[in-house]
């Protein structure tokens, strides 16, 4: 079995009397598609801003492809990328002069010819020269993944991509992903509240509630051991209970 | 009634909660106040001829501070507006780098209306910039390095701070103007007021460029001094930045921030 690209040691995050991540460890292998889980306030955007060094660990660990995070932080960054919903390229400018910026901030060599190739992977060839801000929310998406994927990272961070898109484009959405994953052994760390869509394209879950992981495995064997016949209601039990309640007779 | 007084009170809710904004509403008539009283002191004192080149000369190298400023912390401010602000600090570069690629903007953003400023001055009332003599250059680049100190320290504060700190974006320049004896000369102000003036190197710029035109030397003390505090100037505005972007990480808020 190959090492783990992510690993997540006793990582642990205290805002004053409140801890958001609490003694959190886990590990995600190379070419794994990895949900994090769990319910507003569990942690899981916390834990994800750590790994990308936005925000400093109380205490812990994070090493992402070998290195350690807090201290080689750029050359993490160099070889990951992230995308999320809740954040945006300036809506001023194209979508080619957004990606190029970034293209240049990675050190993309050969961006003339790197974007128009995202463009057409991602299906939007035709935004390339229309304004960032006047794009649906459907091409936005994509473009933020055509930003995501510039540097060819190793490691992807997605904060819930398919969040307000349509089930055609977010069908879309995790087909590329799925791609990614196939043809090019990306590893994709998500963290979504469509539990459907984390039955369909995580290898792995990893539930947290109060910080703390409640449940990690594939999503049938996390079912299986919890009282839910879906995703979702387990989901619902954490968010509820703040606990995994297991099933009578279910094995770990 | 009651849609009004709900309106009411969410602007009071919001101000509650905003110091900065509150600050705002009494920081403009106060200021203005101060540039405007202290311009008069001096007016009722000369009447210089001179005057005019005194004012627009104040007026055109003033407008680089205040430009080069805004490059700078409006950059942070605009890329927190747009939710952009993550993509950037999740990118491989330095945050020194981003604050440098502002300051160089800054460049751009005030070069180009110092340009236009003075052949407007020049076409509309004969007042040659030119006339500062050969401390022009040195004047004008001592006005950029305390414009990049005073936005590394707005940026800071707004990225301390979120979109409770914008108003310092436009504010903070227009708390330094009375104090730089821009269009007044430093005896103009009040005795206890005039060390604080001195500790900035702008007013060091505004005393040489009114000596300059009166005298048509370049006075070196002045300049001296001006270059002397920018350097303490960009050393701390370096070290704040940096110290506060380590708090910002350590509290997360640089996480909301780019959610706000």
């Amino acid at each position: 079995m190959s090492a783990g690209v992510v690993e997540v040691s006793q990582l642990t995050k205290r805002f004053g009397a409140v801890t958001a991540v609490d003694g959190l460890s886990f590990e995600v292998e190379r070419g794994e598609i990895f949900g994090l889980l769990g319910p507003n306030g569990a942690g899981k955007t916390t834990t994800l801003q750590m790994l990308l060094g936005l925000t400093t660990p109380s205490s812990g660990s994070a090493r992402i492809l070998g290195l350690d995070v807090a201290r080689e932080r750029r050359r993490v960054l160099q070889r990951v990328n992230f995308s999320s919903a809740y954040i945006a390229l300036p809506s001023n400018l194209t979508a080619w002069e957004n990606l190029n910026v970034f293209a240049k901030l990675y050190g993309v060599r050969d961006a003339r010819r790197r974007i128009p190739d995202l463009l057409e992977e991602l299906e939007i060839p035709d935004v390339a020269g229309r304004v960032t801000g006047a794009l649906s929310s459907g091409q936005l998406t994509r473009l933020n993944l055509c930003k995501a994927l510039l540097n060819d990272p190793e490691v992807l961070f997605l904060d819930e991509p398919t969040a307000s898109l349509d089930p055609d484009i977010s069908e879309k959405v995790r087909a590329l992903l799925k791609r990614l994953q196939a043809e090019r052994g990306v590893t994709i760390l998500y963290t979504s509240h469509n539990m459907l869509e984390v039955e369909r394209l995580c290898d792995r879950v990893l539930f947290l509630a109060r910080g703390r992981c409640v449940a990690e495995g594939r999503p049938d064997e996390v079912r299986g051991r919890a009282q839910g016949a879906t995703l979702e209601q387990v989901f619902i039990s954490l968010a509820r209970d703040g606990e995994l309640r297991e099933s009578a007779g279910a094995g770990p | 009634m009651l849609r009004l007084q709900g309106m009411l009170l969410r602007y009071l809710y919001l101000y509650r909660r905003s110091p900065a904004r509150a600050m705002e509403i009494f920081f403009w008539p106060v200021m203005d106040l101060l540039v405007w009283g202290f311009l008069s002191a001096y007016l009722q004192r000369v009447a210089a001829p001179a005057l005019v080149s005194y004012l627009l000369g104040a007026l055109i190298l003033w407008d680089v501070l205040y430009r080069c400023q805004q490059a700078v912390s409006l950059a942070i401010t605009e890329d927190i507006w747009v939710r952009n602000i993550l993509n950037l600090f999740v990118a491989p570069i330095r945050a020194g780098e981003i604050v440098l690629a502002t300051c160089i903007f800054g460049i751009l953003k005030a070069g180009a209306p110092a340009v236009v400023l003075t052949l407007l001055a020049y076409a509309a009332w004969g007042f040659d910039l030119r006339a500062v003599g050969p401390a022009l250059a040195p004047f004008l680049f001592s006005l950029l390095l305390f414009g990049w100190a005073v936005g590394i320290v707005t940026a800071a504060l707004v990225l301390r701070f979120g979109q409770a700190a914008e108003a310092l974006v436009w504010g903070v320049p227009f708390l330094i103007q009375p104090l730089s004896a821009v269009f007044y000369p430093l005896d103009v102000l009040p005795f206890w007021l005039r060390p604080v003036a001195a500790a900035l190197p702008s007013t060091h710029v505004f005393e040489g460029l009114r000596a300059a035109l009166a005298t048509g030397r370049v006075d070196g003390a002045q300049l001296a001094w001006a270059f002397g505090l920018n350097a303490v100037y960009l050393a701390l505005a370096g070290w704040f930045f940096a110290w506060m972007l380590e708090r910002v990480r350590e509290k997360g808020y640089l996480g909301r921030l780019g959610m706000e």
